[in-house]
């Protein structure tokens, strides 16, 4: 049974594509349809993913001996402290605890420094990528009523939204967000033809819970950030402190 | 991620870091090398690692890094010229051997994965063995995604000609 498409290079990668699970949401229709009535395509469908399988079943061949499992296991944990004299530790313990604390002094506030630099370059790189991508949003409201229960069941905790008539501010939508493996919601704003993204996660992250709340200007961005009922909030654009300001206020009033 | 050890992270790989660098290296004695020299490495780097980065795309990564820098891998990895892929592999269709071929033994399969060029040994391992997503692939082999899927096509096709050829000559076909 000859299909026209089956023959085409673009359409191959497409059935792999669709296989493999990669194909864009919209495409996935057009190809299950076509499957459904062509049945030259279904049957190359169906020999790709006997294919997959065999694949999959022939390349578990090799294990690791459990020797060298353990080798490893050892090599890379932590090694154990050596004993030494008694006299010389009790001459050492001072000298090591002032150098040990200034040492862990300095390397929390190198990894707190850091750790902050890293939530807000992710952050500033969700903001960037969402407004790059052809659909920056999943669900496409200027309402928060239909914004706000979109996100149940996606992610694991609820939010308010503000009522914006009156504000320069317009709801565009939102999308399921991740940062350090945690979900959240990324909600984006316009004012002004300027979007502004909103971020919602629980705070209970090791990577936010310990930032300071309050403005800071990152990575040519505005950032607000600050927690509230278990929530940390992040407001992210390249508008004013005040804009920022503006719309953290409404947030944070929005019941 | 300070809380998370690199042991707790790196260790329930073992088993699947072995079984690639085994079929990278295709030497037991060699896989265990680059295996040791993939954890050391990783180990050392551990502190580079970028939060919020795929791990297990990581250490692929600097497992393969140090097959390419052995003397096996500089020797095995040949390069894969696209438009020369294009010419080695005639466009397939769909033939009522494709379906034997899909089912062909255990055995059989593993002949022709080894028979492989490394480059698409190892893509069909990632995608199909370790289930890697086309962009964990990607950052894997530190390709674009439209090369992943370019060459997974390809890969799938030459198992497929290897595959007929071996059925060809069980069946004398």
């Amino acid at each position: 049974m000859a299909c026209k498409q089956a023959a085409s290079q673009e359409w191959s990668g497409k059935i792999d594509a669709y296989l493999d699970g990669e194909l864009e949401t919209s495409e996935t229709g057009v190809v299950a349809a076509h499957l459904h009535e062509c049945a030259a395509c279904v049957a190359e469908a169906l020999s790709r993913v006997q294919m997959k399988r065999s694949v999959q079943i022939a390349g578990k061949r090799y294990a690791g001996s459990a020797a060298m499992r353990e080798k490893i296991a050892k090599s890379i944990a932590a090694k154990p402290k050596k004993e030494g004299g008694w006299v010389w530790k009790l001459l050492a313990v001072p000298a090591v605890s002032l150098l040990v604390l200034s040492i862990a002094v300095n390397l929390y506030v190198n990894r707190e420094s850091g750790r902050r630099k890293r939530v807000y370059s992710e952050l500033a790189d969700l903001h960037v990528s969402a407004l790059a991508s052809a659909t920056p949003v999943d669900v496409i409201s200027t309402d928060r009523h239909t914004v706000k229960p979109w996100f149940q069941g996606k992610i694991p905790f609820s939010f308010n939204l503000p009522e914006l008539q009156g504000s320069e501010f317009t709801l565009i939508g939102g999308r399921v967000t991740y940062l350090a493996q945690t979900p959240g919601a990324h909600l984006i704003y316009q004012v002004r033809k300027h979007e502004v993204s909103v971020f919602i996660f629980q705070d209970r992250g090791e990577e936010t819970a310990s930032l300071a709340s309050g403005p800071v200007h990152a990575i040519s961005f505005n950032v607000e950030n600050w927690t509230q009922d278990g929530l940390r909030y992040f407001v992210v654009g390249d508008v004013s402190t005040d804009d920022i300001q503006a719309l953290s206020k409404l947030l944070r009033d929005a019941r | 991620m300070s809380a998370t050890t690199f042991e707790d992270l790196a260790m329930p790989l073992f088993d699947q870091l072995y079984n690639f660098a085994r079929w990278l290296t295709q030497d037991t004695v060699e896989a265990e090398d680059l295996v040791q020299e993939t954890y050391t490495k990783a180990l050392r780097g551990f502190s580079s690692f970028q939060l919020g980065t795929n791990f297990r795309a990581w250490m692929y990564r600097i497992l393969r890094n140090s097959f390419l820098s052995s003397r096996t891998g500089l020797k095995t990895m040949v390069a894969i010229d696209e438009e020369t892929e294009e010419k080695l592999l005639p466009a397939e269709n769909t033939t009522p051997e494709s379906i034997l071929i899909a089912q062909a033994s255990r055995d059989t399969v593993q002949q022709a994965l080894a028979d492989l060029p490394v480059p698409f040994r190892e893509i069909l391992l990632l995608c199909e063995v370790e289930e890697m997503s086309y962009q964990e692939i990607s950052e894997t082999l530190a390709i674009p995604i439209g090369t992943v899927m370019s060459r997974l096509s390809r890969a799938r096709k030459a198992l497929r000609v290897s595959l007929a050829k071996n059925d060809g000559g069980r069946h004398g076909m």
